[in-house]
């Protein structure tokens, strides 16, 4: 890739750009025009550049949604800065949009930041059918008039100069003119390209970067805008992957064996990522028939080895609940990943949503307590899986994993995680049982035992979903039913002394405590930090472990005037008529905290299906403090 | 796996196992003439026969009165849920394909509600030994109807009878991708049932035995056809398949050379209404099984894990303390 194969572009110099902080731009196109490529690398080379990047993936439902469809934006959200960023921002700085129609749907879903510059595709202006001309020209009017800055730009026939198919390799040309604008290296980009089309033959590629090129050169000549965003020179050598990657390469990590899942989105790019990597290493995993299977098939080989995991979305996992009660009842060890989407039902397949939590929690029958675990960043995404797993085994019960869309498929950099043996599953006890060991030699404290597993002499016994005694023998009395109830339910106040309370961010006490759990973490620290720059009395404190509950919580509620979490769930809005304080439906994590503390927990909820904005909440936390004032 | 080696190495003389071994020593809580009872004795003596490490065997069940019977012998045993065995036994066998794996199921358990499951266990053809107890009702809900119930049969869901024709489950079973081996038994002959297992057992795949179980409780006399004339049971003979012996050869007369490797031929008999083919219908051992194909058991080090998850994170490193890093 080192022969030049057109004249090397001249780079404006950093001196002649404007320095900004950071950047959101979008690249939308329809289905398959490949604008999600061309974001992804530009992330990427920013990335590499030293730069802090997230990234959102713009999704439409369908595979090939209509041409030029509002609902058919298809194309990344890339936010771009000179520090550490840890979600996807709020209205976008720049949009390259691939046709108008794309276009609108993010205007009206309030995506712009007003006034932004947009580089729109101009061939539609002299498209051979009229209303289409039409339609380009109302929509191009309609943003003028608004007040975007619309820089018309022929992608298309610049292509058409290289290529005879610009619908493959406009994305390309369009990297290149992102990179001029943003002032990115060209031989950077020029590796991006290679490693992005590595698989494909060297023609391939070549014809790529020609393009890539010739974007730069273009942007050169004709676009007026130039910016330069400081890079931080990086300390410690990083990743950049996705939610679902993480999760993947934290199953591997975990020295987890066999997968067991069934396809859902969004969680399946989860198990595509898995598949790929698995079996290299020996791991097997297993699309099941359906969702049930799914889950009995990793129940049992948990039972007779070691811990197996299952993957899955909403409508999968309410399926699964029924297993999730047997693994709970039978002490088998079994982690279950929830990556959510929008529900109930069919609901929002791929956008997201903190719908689940209270049917991770109690979706089972009967009382069958499990760990429930949401992780709060890309990063945790992979060290959570780790710490599932060893729960699990250590605590023979279910662990339920909550990621949701808005981690999936965002990116971020984070420190490159160095192998430890620690994490890895042990080889599967097949030593003699000891004399006199129950099946479910309950510890009278903890409720911990020991478990018996297939291949171990003298500790034979039928592990059963029916009510048993420690011997693992089907029992209906009271007092054995009370037993077994008791020793389940006392294994997580075991775990939960063990938990630390997480730090508070901010001050230890003030006017308004956020609490949220999961995904939301970046925004909502984003959120307070920008309104205790402006001097206000807020802080954050950000739940990982949601079933258990670390000690400490209502302490520090109690130094704060007002409570309130953030969460991407429903919750009643306290202005509709019928609704009042004692009908209100509160949203998952503010019932907990309510019902556990007596405190009078508000809540804040949006769900649009999309990551929440940090703007967005803390405009919503400003009207919070306006009451407790 | 690890253990076979170590018991080698410690063992100077192989452990002889007598039927109690295999008695978990309780007191089955099936009725008196309860045809499990006879599937439960066939299958310790199995085992005994076969001198299973009663620590290295696994019976898997779902819910019913059939799938009590793990609880009954004194191997390791996986009570499941309704309608699961198989997805659960499918995990046992992915996870140690070095223990045998038997399973338990009903005529609800199997075609009902774990229909989807059974179609899929037989084309994964994972080595599994499944006996479906069929006793054409659900008992321990008192009497519904059941898939195979007899078109007509009154229960406590269809009082005036039931509404459908008998769901015919080695027609089925017969017609499904990767068939490899399909047998029907019936409680009473305990001699047969017995060979039948042993063929099961021995088969390397997914053994579907349908066995035909006596419920005297909600379905009193309505096998009593059967047992009563030897005429209406077929016995399917074959040096691949199973042999009468002569004192049974005296009172079934009604014998058929059947080659259990042709399969049209075995689609027929499954459809023959007259007298009940009792016997290895098919069986084909060349079918590649699912355990196999995935490699399942593979050891692997700490070491692997550590390259593997290394040459991952290559691929994603974006720079390093000396810049950007080549990916």
């Amino acid at each position: 890739m080192t022969e030049m194969l057109v004249r090397e572009p001249r780079t404006t110099p950093a001196r002649e750009r404007t320095l900004i902080e950071e950047h959101i731009v979008e690249v939308l196109s329809d289905s398959g025009e490949g604008a999600q490529r061309c974001g992804q690398s530009f992330a990427a080379i920013a990335a590499r550049s030293g730069r802090g990047i997230w990234t959102v993936e713009i999704i439409p439902a369908e595979i090939q949604p209509p041409a030029r469809s509002v609902a058919g934006a298809s194309g990344n959200r890339v936010r771009v800065a000179g520090h550490e960023i840890t979600n996807g921002g709020d209205e976008c700085d720049l949009v390259v949009a691939f046709n108008e129609q794309v276009l609108l749907g993010r205007v009206r879903a309030g995506e712009l930041k007003a006034g932004c510059t947009i580089l729109l595709e101009s061939m539609w202006r002299e498209d051979r059918d009229p209303q289409i001309q039409r339609a380009y020209a109302e929509t191009y009017d309609r943003l003028v008039a608004d007040g975007y800055r619309v820089i018309e730009a022929p992608f298309e026939r610049e292509c058409r100069k290289l290529v005879s198919d610009p619908h493959r390799g406009k994305n390309m040309f369009v990297l290149g003119v992102l990179c001029q604008i943003y002032g990115l290296d060209l031989g950077l980009a020029r590796e991006q390209v290679a490693i992005t089309f590595g698989k494909k033959d060297r023609k391939v590629i070549e014809s790529n970067v020609r393009l890539l090129e010739a974007g730069w050169a273009w942007a050169d000549e004709n676009v007026d805008l130039r910016f330069e965003i400081p890079a931080r020179p990086a300390t410690e050598t990083r990743v950049v992957i996705n939610g679902n990657q993480a999760i993947a390469l934290g199953i591997l990590a975990a020295g987890i064996d066999i997968c067991a899942m069934y396809p859902i989105t969004p969680a399946t790019s989860a198990s595509h990522y898995l598949s790929e990597i698995f079996e290299k290493v020996g791991g097997i995993v297993h699309q099941a028939e359906d969702e049930i299977a799914a889950v009995t098939f990793a129940i049992g080989a948990s039972y007779a080895g070691k811990c197996a995991v299952t993957i899955t979305s909403g409508p999968g996992f309410s399926l699964k609940q029924e297993g999730i009660g047997l693994a709970v009842m039978a002490e088998i060890p079994l982690v279950v990943v929830d990556v959510q989407r929008g529900g109930p039902s069919t609901g929002l397949p791929t956008k997201a949503e903190q719908g689940d939590l209270l049917p991770a929690m109690f979706g089972a029958h009967g009382d069958a307590p499990k760990v429930v675990i949401a992780p709060s960043g890309i990063e945790d995404c992979f060290y959570t899986m780790i710490t599932a797993r060893k729960i699990a085994e250590t605590f023979n019960t279910v662990v339920v994993v909550l990621s949701d869309a808005s981690l999936a498929t965002a990116q971020q950099p984070f420190r490159r995680p160095a192998f430890s043996e620690d994490w890895v599953a042990p080889p599967v006890d097949q030593s003699p049982v000891p004399e006199g060991a129950l099946p479910y030699g309950w510890d009278e404290t903890t409720g911990l035992f020991r478990r018996s597993i297939p291949g171990q002499p003298g500790g034979m016994h039928t592990v059963t979903g029916i009510t048993h005694d420690r011997r693992s023998r089907i029992g209906y009395d009271p007092e054995t039913h009370e037993d077994g109830l008791r020793h389940r339910s006392l294994k997580l106040a075991a775990l939960q002394r063990t938990l630390r309370c997480p730090d508070v961010f901010g001050d230890a006490e003030g006017d308004l405590l956020v609490i949220g759990w999961g995904s939301t973490k970046g925004a909502i620290e984003e959120a307070v930090a920008a309104l205790r720059a402006e001097g206000r009395r807020v802080s954050s404190l950000h739940l990982r472990f949601i079933q258990p509950m670390p000690s400490g919580i209502g302490e520090i509620m109690a130094r704060f005037r007002k409570v309130v979490t953030v969460e991407a769930s429903w919750s009643d809005r306290v202005e509709d008529a019928l609704i009042d304080r004692e009908n209100r439906r509160y949203s998952a994590l503010a019932m907990l905290l309510r019902s556990k503390y007596l405190v009078d927990v508000d809540c804040w909820t949006e769900t649009f299906g999309r990551p929440l904005k940090p703007g967005i909440v803390r405009a919503a936390l400003a009207g919070f403090l306006k009451e407790v004032k | 796996m690890l253990t076979p080696v170590v018991d080698r190495l410690l063992c100077m003389a192989e452990p002889h196992h007598d039927i109690e071994d295999y008695q978990s020593g309780l007191v089955s809580r099936w009725c008196v003439g309860c045809g499990d009872n006879a599937i439960l004795t066939a299958m310790q003596r199995l085992c005994r026969d076969e001198q299973l490490d009663p620590a290295r065997t696994v019976f898997v069940s779902g819910i019913g009165c059939s799938s009590r019977l793990p609880h009954y012998m004194g191997t390791y045993g996986f009570h499941g849920l309704h309608g699961r065995a198989l997805p659960i036994a499918e995990g046992v066998k992915m996870s140690r394909p070095d223990l045998p794996v038997f399973v338990s199921t009903g005529d609800g358990d199997c075609l009902s509600i774990g229909a989807g499951h059974w179609m899929h266990a037989i084309r994964y053809n994972m080595d599994l030994t499944v006996l479906m107890h069929d006793n054409r009702i659900y008992g321990l809900t008192k009497k519904q109807a059941s898939p195979t119930s007899p078109i007509g049969t009154k229960t406590n869901t269809t009082p005036k009878g039931s509404y459908l024709e008998a769901f015919d489950p080695l027609s089925a079973a017969l017609g499904m991708t990767n068939v490899s081996f399909v047998a029907q038994a019936v409680d009473w002959i305990a001699d047969v049932l017995y060979q039948i297992v042993s063929a099961a057992y021995r088969h390397k795949g997914f053994s579907f035995i349908r066995v035909v179980q006596r419920c005297p409780e909600f379905m009193p006399g309505a096998f009593d056809a059967y047992v009563q004339d030897p005429q209406k049971t077929v016995i399917l003979q074959h040096p691949k398949g199973i042999a009468l012996s002569p004192a049974l050869a005296k009172v079934y007369k009604n014998v058929r050379e059947h080659d259990p490797s042709d399969l049209a031929a075995a689609r027929a008999l499954a459809q023959e209404r007259e007298a009940i083919p009792v016997g290895i219908l098919y069986r084909n051992d060349d079918v590649p099984r699912y355990e196999e194909l995935r490699g399942a058991g593979r050891l692997r080090t700490t070491d692997e894990l550590r390259r593997g998850l290394d040459a991952e994170l290559d691929r994603f490193t974006i720079w390093s303390d000396t810049g950007p890093v080549p990916q």
